[in-house]
Formats: structure tokens, sequence, C-alpha cells
């Protein structure tokens, strides 16, 4: 087929499914926060709250968009359009899963296979700081420029430990090529444990986390817009579309940067465990979570839930009968199965980000900076040196 | 098509050029010199300069200049006024200069410079990280290590001039 309309294909695909992904994510964030706390979280709009983010983005459209006085207008307008197309813009080096062949068609889970993917994706990062910090300055708000200016340090002081602990996975792979990456983590030690990076590199991939927090602008990192000191930092004076910019593109980076912690260290789209078993997992999950559903349904807690939950019950019994159907055809199945792993494994990320967030308070300004240099820095230094010792030992 | 891509680009980095030198507000020039260095990422793209396409983007665009940004910000620096005073003769007879010193040196560009080939996009591809890589560790070990130590000598004397402020 025409590489255009392939490519245009996979484009629309990847981002109707990726905006979706962060407009619910930001439901899933509200529900898991809501139910950390002891509350319900979102619950009016909708099942469970479940037509929150559509509900939402008719707001924020609605809204007016204030333009404060003195503000630098070009800067100003720029910055939010900034910060969501580079946030947006990893995903296309991002693979999903392995080369796939759909009525003769042969195409890569991807938009595009970069020999430099994992460069290509630290380069984005590190001009991305220039929306956050545009924003910060532009607003004509010393609230605002404080944020800006935090986050431009806190970025540029995580971005060291985050790209030396990157560097140490690919040592051991020698490419810098996401699908090579991955295709190296395939396999077995010992016929069960699964020859993740993760496992040789516990230590990297512990640095990598915290400085994504960080990166992320994430709780217990999210100095740029601590409310108690900063109102809400750089996007202090941003209301309707623009505010919501700013909110997309922090959700797109904990989505980029979840998923290059899938690639590099978890092993991307492959199985945890060996193949027959993997399979059936799926199936026995989202089967599980049917029964579960609809058990609950029976015994409504709330009036609503005897409607709600069943109807859950039957979506996951439906998707477990899609996964066990797909087995009797392969092509479909390695579609799915890939699809399975490295969303399971995107959103246990995800879920580890708002878990955090729920859970830890917000480091100080000194500390976060300290914590930086004296302690992440040089244990991604110690790691990347022994790796590179063990890898030019091994390779004589 | 890579030569519509090569003139887009060439034309925004040259348009940048000259915003960075126009403009009175210092925030303004450092984004232009950020347009400069991102589609110089790009022609070195096109050339088949993959690895150095990245590292100037990290390098410059994201490191060198988030800092310059960033001193830019935290001294808070304005905008400039021009204090040129110049009357509109210097003007007018400067853009006539300055025409005929572009035409003078593109000729004597022309007449020394020995004939070479065209260019040709992606016809060179020893531009990947790994090339890069054993070009620097072999062929130009010592330039490197010398470059690395002049960085540290930097590094530094920039320690010590700000000791003595403290």
């Amino acid at each position: 087929m025409n590489f255009l309309i392939l490519s245009l294909i996979k484009a629309a695909i990847v981002a109707g499914v990726l905006l979706t992904t962060l407009a619910y994510l930001q439901w899933i964030e509200r529900k898991v926060i809501g139910h950390i706390q002891l509350r319900v979280g979102p619950y009016r709009v909708g099942p469970h709250g479940l037509l929150q983010p559509l509900a939402d983005v008719v707001k924020l459209i609605t809204k007016e968009g204030v333009m404060p006085a003195n503000v630098n207008k070009f800067f100003y307008l720029l910055a939010p359009f900034v910060a969501v197309a580079l946030a947006l813009i990893s995903i296309s080096v991002i693979p999903f899963g392995p080369q796939i062949t759909i009525g003769g068609v042969t195409t890569y889970m991807e938009l595009t296979d970069l020999n430099i993917g994992v460069l290509f994706v630290l380069a984005v990062s590190s001009v991305g700081v220039y929306g956050v910090a545009l924003g910060g300055w532009a607003s004509n708000n010393k609230y605002s420029l404080l944020g800006g200016l935090r986050s431009s340090a806190q970025m540029i002081s995580y971005e060291l430990p985050l790209a030396i602990a990157v560097a140490a996975p690919l040592l051991l792979v020698n490419s810098l090529s996401f699908r090579q990456i991955v295709e190296y983590q395939s396999g077995f030690w010992l016929g069960f444990i699964p020859r993740w990076n993760v496992f040789p590199e516990v230590l990297g991939f512990s640095v990598f986390l915290i400085a994504a927090f960080a990166e992320t602008n994430r709780v217990p990192f999210d100095l740029p817009e601590a409310e108690n000191e900063l109102v809400a930092g750089f996007h202090t004076e941003y209301s309707s579309m623009s505010f919501a910019a700013f909110f997309m593109a922090e959700y797109a980076n904990m989505v980029t940067v979840t998923a290059v912690a899938t690639l590099l260290f978890l092993g991307g789209w492959k199985a945890p465990f060996p193949e027959p078993f993997s399979s059936f997992i799926p199936v026995i999950v989202f089967g599980l979570a049917g029964l579960i559903a609809i058990f609950h349904g029976m015994h409504p807690a709330r009036r609503k839930d005897k409607y709600t939950l069943p109807a859950a019950g039957v979506v996951f019994l439906g998707l477990a009968a899609v996964f066990g159907l797909s087995l009797l055809v392969p092509t479909l199945q390695t579609i799915l199965m890939a699809l399975f792993w490295f969303c399971g494994k995107v959103l246990a990320l995800l879920f580890l980000f708002i878990w955090v967030r729920g859970t830890l308070p917000r480091f100080r300004y000194d500390q976060l900076m300290r914590f930086a240099w004296i302690v992440l820095f040089p244990l991604a230094m110690v790691n990347l040196l022994v790796t590179g010792l063990v890898v030019a030992l091994s390779s004589k | 098509m890579t030569e519509l891509i090569f003139f887009v680009f060439a034309g925004i980095a040259v348009f940048c050029g000259i915003s960075l030198v126009a403009q009175t507000h210092p925030i303004a020039s450092a984004l232009s010199l950020i347009g400069v260095m991102g589609s110089l990422a790009i022609i070195y793209l096109q050339l088949g300069g993959e690895f150095i396409a990245a590292a100037q983007v990290i390098v410059y665009a994201g490191a060198i200049m988030v800092l310059f940004v960033f001193v830019i910000m935290l001294l808070n620096a304005g905008a400039e006024g021009t204090s040129l005073n110049v009357s509109s003769f210097a003007k007018y007879a400067g853009i006539v200069l300055l025409a005929a010193f572009l035409g003078l040196i593109s000729f004597i560009i022309q007449a020394t410079l020995p004939k070479t080939e065209g260019v040709v996009f992606g016809a060179w591809d020893g531009g990947t990280a790994a090339d890069v890589g054993r070009k620097l560790f072999t062929a130009y070990l010592l330039p490197f290590e010398v470059t690395s130590v002049l960085i540290l000598i930097a590094l530094v004397g920039a320690v010590v001039l700000a000791r003595r402020e403290v």
C-alpha cells in the first residue's frame, strides 16, 4: 500500500487513541486519588463519572480565554502551543508492537522506527522546558515567573540523571532504536525470568523513574506549580484552552515517559511469562474482572450500581471473549497480545505515578536540587560505569 | 521533496538568523537562535548526520539555550531601545553597500574555491551514532580528549571566578 496513506491511517489511529487516553487519564487520576483519600471521586456525569472528561473538554472550550493586561502577547500565546506540540510529538517514535501483516500489508505497530529513537525522545523532552519557562515569563506575574524559573532549573538538573540512566541499558543493547531494544529483551533466563533490562539495571530503573517524576513535574517534585507557594505556578494566568494545553502536555509527557520506561527496562510488548501461559493471561484477567463486576452488581452498594456494574462486567467478558477468540487467529493474536502487555505495563507505571501523588508530600526546593545533584547524579554515574565495565569485560 | 525540505528549513534558518540580530528583546533573540539551531538540525539530518542532528538539538537547543533563557529570565532583562542615530542617507547607502559586499564575497568564493560535486541528499550514511563514536575514539581520540580537558578548564575557571565573589 502507499506509504503516505498507510502513515496517515496509523497517525490518525495513534493520535485519536492518545488524545482519548489523555482525557481519561485525568479521570483515572481523580478516581484513584479519590479512593486513596476515601472519597468516590467524579461520580455525577455519566455512570461513575465516566463522561466527566467530555464535560471538562466542553467546559474548557466554551470558557472565555482571558488575556491579562501587560503580558507579552506573542510569547504568552506561543507557550502553550510549544508545550503541547512538543509533548505530543514524542509518541511518533514509540513502538507498540512487533511487525504485523494485515491483508498483505506488512507494517510495524508504530509511526516511524528511527535509528536514533531514544535520542529523539531525549531531544524533544529537553526542548520541552521552553513551553513552561516561556509561559511563566510571558505572563508578567511574579508567581508565574518563579514557577517558570523553578521548572527550568529542575528540568535541566534532572535531565542529567535521566539521560545517564537511559544510557546504561543502551550499553547492554548496543542500539538506539526502540525496536531493537525491545527485541533484545525477548526470551527468558532459566526458562521463566524474562530477560528484561530492569533486572540487571535495577539501580538505573530506579534513577530513571525518580528523574521521570521530576521531568514531568509530578508530586513529589511538582515545585513549578506548588499551589501553596506559587498560586498555580507557570500557568496561573492561563485560562480556557491555553490552560488545557498545559494540562494536556503534562499528561502527554507522563504517557511518553512511562512508555519509554516500558520499552527500555520492562521489555516493551514482550509478555512476562513463557509463550503457552502468556496467551491465556488476558482471557483470565478480563474474565475475572467481568465476573467480579457482575457479582458486585448483584449486591449493589449504591442503587446505580445495579445497572452500571453488570454493564461493565459484560464489557470485560466481551474483551475476554475477544482475546479468547484471537487465540484462533494468529495475526489478531499478535496485535492484541502486544497491545495488552504494552498498555498493561504503561498503565501500571501510570498508576504508580498517581499512587505516589496520592501518598507523598512535596519536597522543599533546596532538597529537590540537592537530591538531584548529590544523590541521583552520582548514582546514575556509578550505574553507568559499572554497566560499561561489565559490558566491556564480557564482550572480550 | 528533499530539495523542498532543504529550502524551507534553510529559509527558516536565515530568517531566524536575521531575526536574532534584528529583535530588540533578549528573549526573542534567544528564541530566534533556537530556531536557527533547530533548522540546522533538520539539514544535518538530511545530509545523513542523524547523530549530529540529535546532539545539536539536545546540546544546543535543549541545554545551552535553556541556560541562556534561564539567565535572561532571572535577570529580567527588558527590551533595549535602538540607540543608533543614523541619517536616512546612511541607511540607504548601507543597503547598497551590503548588497555589493555580499556580491563580492560570493564572487570570491565562486572564483577561488575548487569546483566540487553538488551535495546529494541521502548519499552518505556514515553519521550513525556507532560510526561517530568509532571515529571519536580511534581517529580523533586526541582532539576529543583535548577538547574535554579544555571544557574542564573552562568549568574550573568559572567556579574559581564565581568563588571570589562569594
